[in-house]
């Protein structure tokens, strides 16, 4: 039988002990004494209680690992290796008890009957947190290589340099963080997401994750951001022509379900704005993705002529409350209660005004009005839609009992044109449709392929009678359609 | 203090960054820095290299540190990545 005991240097408690178990080890007791702290604190600490020996240390605290006490002074009373019992803090007689055991006899009067020992050094956040990214890189949850930044090098300016910034600074992404990260989903990190044009890397859980990281995403929203690159990754979504096109259009998410609300993402006022961190990094974190995954950069193989602030990040979640309808995500298959996430290529939003209207005719007159213009008025069946609908258009609807078929319907047929006035040339412009197609000047030409291809969407304020509209990229199965996914899976 | 990150990227090019430059042609002439980190006797093994660049028909700028301690001061810099197409720093003792 041995005895082994993990101590401190910042320690009071460990302060009391100490000297005790230093003059039984003097004696030729079997004691181990082993210190959590470094080399000069151990020192400094023997010299101060004036113990005949300096206790070992444990610098990469492989024995309090395998301890893993909660508290130090923790006694640990061994039998060929393996632990019998143990005390942790002081507590006299069950410290005299197990001493004897190994036929030890501790000299503890004048202590304190009982008194609760400090965190052990393992329970220090930061230190469980490096300990916590040692085991994943031995466990092979962490495969990323590793970059070293150096010294004289400050960390911010070095993302930069190395090229894994979309412009703004980044936070360093660390095996810690990394791991916070990580430990917010139940899927393996070296599980596949999804392979990411245009070089077709693959973006593992753990590449999400540093992306995430760096993205400056809070741990609770990653699932969202996993869910995302999924949808990105469809085939249907037609990522590779979305990175590479001249279009504006960028991946826009519209996160629907509770979970949005969980992790602290925006529904309501400025809800495409700034100034909320969830909206602003899960939407940053999947175009990291894109950009450092997958290869796409601006001016390489992102090709847009103008782009938009969108393709920074472009990320919101439905409001729930007093909602017309049910989610979108749920809409498109998402069961009730499940947290989706749906993407669409789009381009910058826009404001539609319509202080006026009072019935849902009308809103939908307006609305239609405004997605008319959609690329350009006289283009037609070329693009898609998302209308975000803010709350005092919505109520219009809800008072109103249009569902999202009808209003869908509504603007489908409110957004046609006669044909004579898209044609190449009318009213002076040169853009339209080709004479040729036009046989009737007074047929109506839908803005849109179908009602279904008009997405909705709400959120927003309060106050306000206005809604907002996504312009979408080259439509349908020749370009990008709209991509949802459970976020459940990624939980 | 040092710091650890992990790569972001597919993991598809090396880790280290790449030549901010291109590298030189043997046959070019080109103006070369040799910086002296002003360790001792740093300057003969300068003063040597200097006449081999030299009599390759390159244009020799000689620069030097304040001190080895530290780095080298911005205008030092500045003044190599201005005038010159490529420099040699004499590193070791």
């Amino acid at each position: 039988m041995e005895l082994v005991a993990l101590v401190k240097h910042d320690c009071p408690v460990c302060d009391q002990v100490l000297p005790v178990l230093d003059r039984a080890r003097a004696d030729g007791a079997p004691i181990r004494i082993v210190s959590q702290s470094s080399a000069a604190e151990t020192a400094a600490q023997a010299t101060r209680l004036s113990l005949a020996q300096a206790p070992e240390l444990d610098p990469e605290l492989e024995l309090s690992i395998r301890f893993d006490p909660d508290a130090v002074p923790a006694v640990v009373l061994l039998e060929r290796g393996d632990e019998r019992a143990r005390v942790e803090g002081l507590d006299r007689v069950r410290l005299s008890e197990l001493a004897a055991q190994a036929g030890v006899a501790l000299e503890l009067d004048g202590l304190p009957e009982r008194r609760p020992g400090c965190a052990s050094i393992t329970r220090d956040p930061l230190v469980a947190a490096r300990l916590g990214a040692r085991a994943a890189r031995e466990s092979g949850r962490l495969r990323a290589r590793e970059v070293e930044i150096g010294e004289l090098e400050d960390p911010i300016e070095a993302l930069f340099d190395r090229g894994f910034s979309d412009g703004l600074p980044l936070v360093p992404p660390t095996p810690e963080r990394v791991v916070e990260m990580l430990d917010t989903t139940s899927r393996h990190a070296q599980d596949l997401v999804g392979v990411i044009p245009p070089y077709d890397g693959e973006a593992t859980v753990e590449k999400v994750a540093i992306n995430a990281v760096m993205a400056g995403c809070p741990p609770d929203a990653f699932p969202i951001v996993l869910a995302a690159v999924e949808a990105a990754c469809d085939p249907a979504f037609a990522l590779l022509g979305l990175v590479s096109t001249t279009h504006p259009s960028g991946p826009l998410i519209v996160v629907s379900g509770p979970l949005a609300e969980a992790v602290g993402m925006n529904s309501a006022g400025n809800v495409l704005g700034q100034g909320n961190r969830a909206n602003a990094t899960i939407g940053r974190a999947l175009q990291l993705v894109v950009r450092n995954v997958g290869g796409g950069r601006p001016q390489e193989e992102d090709r847009a002529a103008h782009g938009q602030p969108g393709k920074l990040s472009a990320c919101f979640a439905e409001r729930r409350e007093d909602s017309p309808w049910e989610g979108l995500a749920q809409e498109l298959g998402v069961p009730e209660g499940e947290t989706g996430v749906t993407l669409m290529a789009a381009e910058g939003p826009r404001l539609i005004v319509d202080q006026l209207a009072r019935t849902p005719e009308e809103l939908c007159a307006s609305l239609a009005a405004g997605l008319e213009w959609v690329g350009h008025r006289k283009l037609r069946l070329a693009f898609d839609a998302l209308l975000v609908v803010g709350p005092e258009h919505g109520r219009i609807f809800r008072d109103a009992g249009w569902d999202r078929p009808r209003v869908r319907q509504e603007l489908f047929e409110r957004s046609c044109a006669p044909a004579g006035e898209l044609a190449r040339g009318a009213g002076g412009i040169a853009e339209g449709i080709e004479q040729q197609w036009v046989t009737d000047p007074a047929a109506p030409v839908p803005k849109f392929a179908a009602p279904e291809r008009i997405l909705l969407a709400y959120a927003g304020g309060d106050a306000g009678l206005f809604s907002m509209v996504y312009g979408g990229w080259v439509a349908g199965e020749i370009g990008s359609e709209p991509v949802t996914r459970s976020v459940e899976p990624w939980r | 203090m040092a710091v650890t990150i992990l790569d972001p990227t597919a993991e598809a090019a090396p880790a280290g960054r790449p030549l901010a430059g291109e590298r030189l042609r043997p046959d070019a002439p080109a103006t070369i820095a040799l910086l002296d980190i002003r360790k001792p006797r740093g300057d003969v093994f300068l003063d040597e290299l200097e006449r081999l660049v030299a009599e390759r028909g390159h244009t020799v700028l000689r620069e030097a540190k304040p001190t080895f301690t530290k780095p080298a001061p911005a205008d030092v810099r500045a003044e190599i990545a201005e005038r010159c197409d490529a420099v040699i720093e004499a590193l070791a003792d």
